[in-house]
């Protein structure tokens, strides 16, 4: 069998990269590995300008075990957009971390994992590649020499192992029922199928029980705020964003292009799933008083707002998904290098040592404040024309009761927002030492925010690609 | 001998059914991080009964089943490593791999 290795040469390269570090962080003395940040960064970001070369390809390979397609090769960009600031704003907290450069090499092997998750075009591919990103993120979240750490780490390994275990009886029931593990076959081959299959409908549910762990739907979503609150503050921003959007591709693959004929019991159950996943997730975020856990409960609430993407069943459900997983890992990603920064300097991530910190330092308070505005969906922000187009998808599809209660959510979360910046604009500090932000955060921080206000603004050129990569999912 | 000849694609499914039950009944309730662990191997063992009895009732000329049990035992193996490196982890901090003691964090 002839294979075309040049398609895969994004996941090559990356994985290219990730040995190299390796091998070099060993050669070089140990006072000189902060530079491996660096090198990490800037090798993406040309793996990144190389990515645009994939769009329109639209190819298959190896007996459709990998697809190419303009959906995953859009997914790849976003986990190497979240990569390479992640890294970058984590540099100076990974060197308070005693300067280990596996963390970045760890690090990369995950987003490896998510961009070969986002290509499966089998289960067999799929299920390694989810177990490549969720093996990694269970060593970086237990990174830290602190007892939270281990014990973050810990808890994610068994409620890991148990949903990937889940997944799998799932798997392995529609392979059973249907002779085929290639995503693209299974919907042809349930065809055949006479009549109403109940193992099929078990697999089904197992593979979504599954797969929400991934993506903290309720009631999957108890892991969520502890290993947020105990990971290292770099991992929590990864974790939040590319694992969760890499989940959320392949659901929609294997929903929309494997099981569309079952769509009648699983739309039922998403949908009540999204409904209290925005309900609980937000309303259980209001008595947060630790940053990072608020964040993980939003991150719940956020969540239910985008499985509503893969409800819609059409391209524009496809596309709000895409669009508003590019949107979310702006904000997320902001408001942890937020969190990040101002751990180095004050040790805590209680919300009322942020007492202040428009005082402390301008830029952040400001930037935390758009990011959170942006989550919650306040009009001139990015969040906003994300959750239109997810909203607008649904709408007509006789959802409209779910709508009103992701707006009716929306306003909730706008009150826990808007309790931290009141904390930060109102309240005097304690400490009134300036946060000095080291030049890599602010990089992020500065991207972030420029792209949350500019994508508010002027949606088009982010709009035009996810619009592709929804065309490109349902078509191929 | 005409007991073993019935034996049929639906008692795998009933034994790895049980199985995975049992594992995941191990998950929920073992109060020791080893046991729990086991437990996970015990679900992971259920699929691979399934992956195989489906491969061999259903499509016995082409493995993909089997191909896939072997992937899943793979990464059940490195999924173990981890684990038992967090607990050692853990039980140098803290001297201890009960369930009920990793309560740092918590709502």
């Amino acid at each position: 069998m002839e294979i075309n290795f040049s398609l895969f040469s994004i996941e090559i390269a990356t994985a290219l990269l990730a040995v190299i570090i390796l091998i070099i962080g060993l050669m070089i003395p140990k006072q000189s590995r902060h530079i491996l940040g660096y090198i990490i960064a800037l090798g993406l970001v040309v793996i990144f300008g190389f990515s645009f070369r994939f769009y329109g390809l639209n190819t298959a390979v190896i007996d459709k075990m990998y697809l190419v397609d303009d959906f995953s090769v859009f997914f790849k960009q976003l986990f190497l957009v979240a990569a390479i600031l992640v890294i970058l704003a984590s540099i100076r907290y990974v060197n308070k971390m005693n300067g280990n450069f596996e963390f970045y090499v760890i690090t990369i092997v995950a987003a490896l994992g998510m961009m070969v998750l986002v290509s499966a075009g089998d289960m067999l591919t799929l299920y390694v590649a989810l177990e490549t990103m969720a093996i990694s993120f269970y060593i970086l979240a237990g990174y830290k020499t602190d007892p939270k750490s281990a014990e973050a780490g810990m808890k994610y390994l068994i409620l890991g192992a148990l949903s990937s275990g889940i997944l799998l009886y799932g798997l392995s029931l529609i392979y059973g029922m249907t002779g085929t593990v290639i995503i693209t076959e299974i919907a042809a081959k349930i065809g055949l199928l006479s009549g109403y299959s109940p193992a099929l409908v078990v697999g089904l549910v197992f593979v979504l029980a599954g797969l929400g762990f991934k993506i903290s739907l309720i009631p999957f979503q108890m892991w969520t705020p502890d290993v947020y609150e105990g990971a290292p503050t770099p991992v929590t921003a990864f974790l939040a964003t590319g694992s969760k959007a890499a989940s959320f591709a392949v659901l929609a693959r294997l929903l929309l292009i494997a099981l569309p004929a079952y769509s009648r019991q699983w739309q039922l159950l998403v949908a009540v799933l999204a409904a209290l996943t925005m309900i609980i997730g937000n309303l259980a975020a209001i008595p947060q008083t630790n940053m990072k856990r608020m964040l993980a409960y939003s991150s719940i609430g956020q969540a239910g707002y985008m499985i509503t993407g893969i409800l819609a069943m059409n391209q524009a459900g496809v596309s709000a998904l895409s669009f508003y997983s590019v949107i979310y890992v702006l904000a997320t990603v902001g408001a942890f290098t937020v969190v990040m920064t101002c751990s180095t300097q004050t040790d805590s991530d209680e919300i009322t040592d942020y007492a202040g910190l428009a005082q402390r330092s301008p830029l952040m308070a400001a930037a935390l404040t758009i990011f959170l505005l942006s989550m919650a969906g306040i009009p001139p922000l990015a969040g906003f024309t994300g959750k239109l187009y997810l909203f607008k998808s649904i709408v007509n599809q006789g959802y409209l009761w779910l709508v009103i209660v992701g707006l009716v959510m929306s306003m909730v979360s706008v009150y826990y927002y808007l309790k931290v910046a009141k904390v930060m604009y109102m309240n005097d500090p304690v400490d009134k030492t300036p946060i000095t932000i080291p030049a890599e955060a602010k990089i992020t921080l500065l991207l972030t925010m420029i792209a949350t206000i500019f994508f508010g603004i002027y949606a088009q050129p982010l709009s035009v690609l996810a619009h592709i990569a929804g065309k490109a999912l349902l078509t191929f | 001998m005409t007991a073993i000849m019935n034996i049929g694609l639906n008692h795998f499914l009933v034994l790895s059914g049980t199985l995975f039950f049992i594992g995941l009944f191990a998950v929920l309730s073992k109060k020791n991080v080893i046991a729990v662990l086991m437990g996970l191997e015990v679900m992971l063992s259920s699929v691979n009964i399934n992956l195989i009895a489906f491969n061999r009732y259903t499509s016995p000329e082409i493995l993909t089943g089997n191909v896939f049990a072997i992937f899943v035992i793979a990464l059940a193996a490195a999924e173990v490593a981890v684990g038992l490196a967090l607990i050692v982890a853990i039980y140098r901090q803290r001297k201890t791999a009960e369930v009920q003691d990793y309560d740092l964090l918590k709502w």
